[in-house]
């Protein structure tokens, strides 16, 4: 079969020119632009453990909701007097938990999900347990570790 | 039913497409000031889309602001190119406004029927300098701090409403961060409402009454809108594109040093340079004029110079040049000559 004859007309010449020249600069426009829109990586504070209270500030069978590596976490006191310590973050939309000291586990209030005091869920939507962290008492302080 | 039959339906885009078919623009001597308005349009959207990104990251408060404008320049990708091109087609636009209104009244192009179109370009003027010294403040360094304490200062200084005029711009007695917050909400909402409803009617009445020609008659030869217009002013836009690339990367803007209420005034503070004439000026009057503070007779100079702008087209009416278009030419030469004169002796003073 033979090829047709390969045209390069003015027109066609100009058109691609024009064409590609267009794209270019849309490029050179539209890079930039989205890269600018992506955010700049924060210096995430990673450490690995911290101070989440003093002792004597949890009472048993009570609560408190600290900062750990930007998120919320919770440390639970249990009625016996054990220390506990949560991710906050609800599993199933994020939502902060609290510690229900009257039913005595942990309690989501966005979608009434309930979890056990070892982070195993309960009741109500939430698809995983919370993250546990492993919680020491050093003198005063009770300090709450990430797992490695 | 095709997709553009439905459209034509509803929307009516047809008559529009038609209409811009059939527009022309007169072929005149210095027939280049036709682009200017479609330069300073150009600049504007460049305003409205870097305005648009900088909100992204920028913070209007005291302790955030300055910092907010040093995370766009370093971390932000391209933040740098997103801010000094914003700065640089700021400076640009105000002087393709002036261009533009002096390029429309030399060709006499407020005469009736367009006296609202010459009106509605002054106010879009006024409004564009507003945007200046709003926009001046925000990454509240030492220069904008400063600037902004004397140019609100001089508004202190009107006859009879200066004073609760200061406190309202300043949103108190001094430049705090009450002003700071003041100035931003100016600055990306109260005049971009203004600006859409002044430009809407600026152009439409652009289109309603056809391009101006500067004869009584119009000239023998028009180029057709579409596409050699068209691609003229494509080839400026692109060209201003280009030229904004250039500065914004050879020529950054400097972030400057943050504002410290405390600190004295820096050595040479100026003005932008826009508003360097009027700060000359206030600077050679004499402190007593009239029976008025020097200030005063300054700023009351100016107000009327600015009501003589937007009556020009009653001063000058007839549609031939007549002895009021003499008078009329001969102030606007004495305008530019003054406007450009006190800049380069404001810069040149010692």
């Amino acid at each position: 079969m033979a090829r047709p004859p390969l045209r390069v007309t003015r027109r066609s010449l100009a058109d691609y020119l024009i064409g590609t020249g267009l794209a270019g600069l849309a490029g050179t426009i539209l890079y930039p632009l989205v890269r600018y829109l992506i955010p700049p990586k924060v210096r995430e504070v990673s450490a690995g453990s911290i101070v989440a209270a003093k002792v004597a500030e949890v009472a048993p069978n009570s609560g408190k909701v600290f900062l750990f590596g930007g998120k919320p976490a919770i440390l639970v006191r249990t009625p016996e007097g054990t220390f506990k310590a949560f991710s906050a973050v609800c599993t199933h939309l994020a939502c902060t938990v609290q510690y229900r000291p009257e039913i005595g586990h942990i309690w989501c209030a966005c979608h009434d999900g309930h979890y056990d005091l070892n982070g195993q869920v309960l009741a109500g939507p939430p698809p995983r347990p919370l993250p546990e962290f492993s919680v020491t008492v050093r003198g005063d302080d009770v300090i709450v570790t990430r797992p490695a | 039913m095709g997709l553009g039959a439905w459209l034509e339906d509803r929307l009516r885009w047809r008559a529009a497409d038609q209409f811009l078919r059939h527009k022309r623009v007169p072929l005149v001597r210095h027939g280049y000031v036709y682009y200017f308005g479609g330069i300073t349009l150009f600049l504007f959207l460049i305003q409205v889309v870097t305005g648009l990104l900088l909100l992204m990251y920028y913070r209007p408060t005291a302790d955030a602001a300055y910092e907010s404008v040093r995370f766009i320049m370093a971390r932000v990708q391209f933040g740098w190119l997103v801010r000094s091109v914003h700065s640089w087609a700021a400076n640009l636009m105000v002087f393709w406004v002036f261009a533009h209104l002096f390029g429309a009244f030399f060709l006499r192009a407020y005469r009736r029927p367009r006296e609202l179109t010459w009106i509605s370009g002054g106010l879009l003027l006024f409004v564009t300098l507003a945007f200046g010294f709003t926009g001046y403040l925000l990454p509240w360094n030492m220069l904008a701090y400063f600037a902004t304490k004397v140019g609100t200062e001089i508004v202190g200084a009107v006859p009879l409403v200066g004073g609760p005029l200061l406190v309202l711009l300043r949103g108190g007695e001094d430049v705090t961060e009450a002003t700071l917050s003041r100035f931003f909400g100016i600055h990306v909402a109260i005049l971009p409402a203004l600006t859409t409803l002044l430009l809407g009617l600026h152009l439409f009445l652009v289109q309603l009454h056809g391009m101006s020609h500067p004869g009584a008659r119009p000239p023998g030869r028009a180029l057709p809108f579409i596409p050699h217009v068209v691609l003229r002013e494509a080839m400026i836009w692109l060209g201003m594109t280009a030229l904004l690339a250039v500065l914004a990367v050879l020529l950054p803007w400097p972030a400057g040093e943050k504002a410290d209420p405390l600190a004295p005034a820096p050595a040479g503070i100026k003005p932008e340079w826009y508003f360097v004439f009027m700060f000359q000026t206030l600077k050679l009057i004499p402190s007593h004029v009239l029976g008025l503070e020097g200030e005063q007779a300054g700023i009351v100079a100016f107000v009327l110079g600015a009501a003589v702008l937007l009556a020009v087209p009653f001063l000058d009416r007839g549609e031939e040049p007549t002895r009021a278009t003499r008078i009329v030419r001969a102030a606007g030469v004495a305008a530019v000559l003054y406007i450009v004169g006190m800049t380069a002796y404001g810069y040149l003073a010692p």
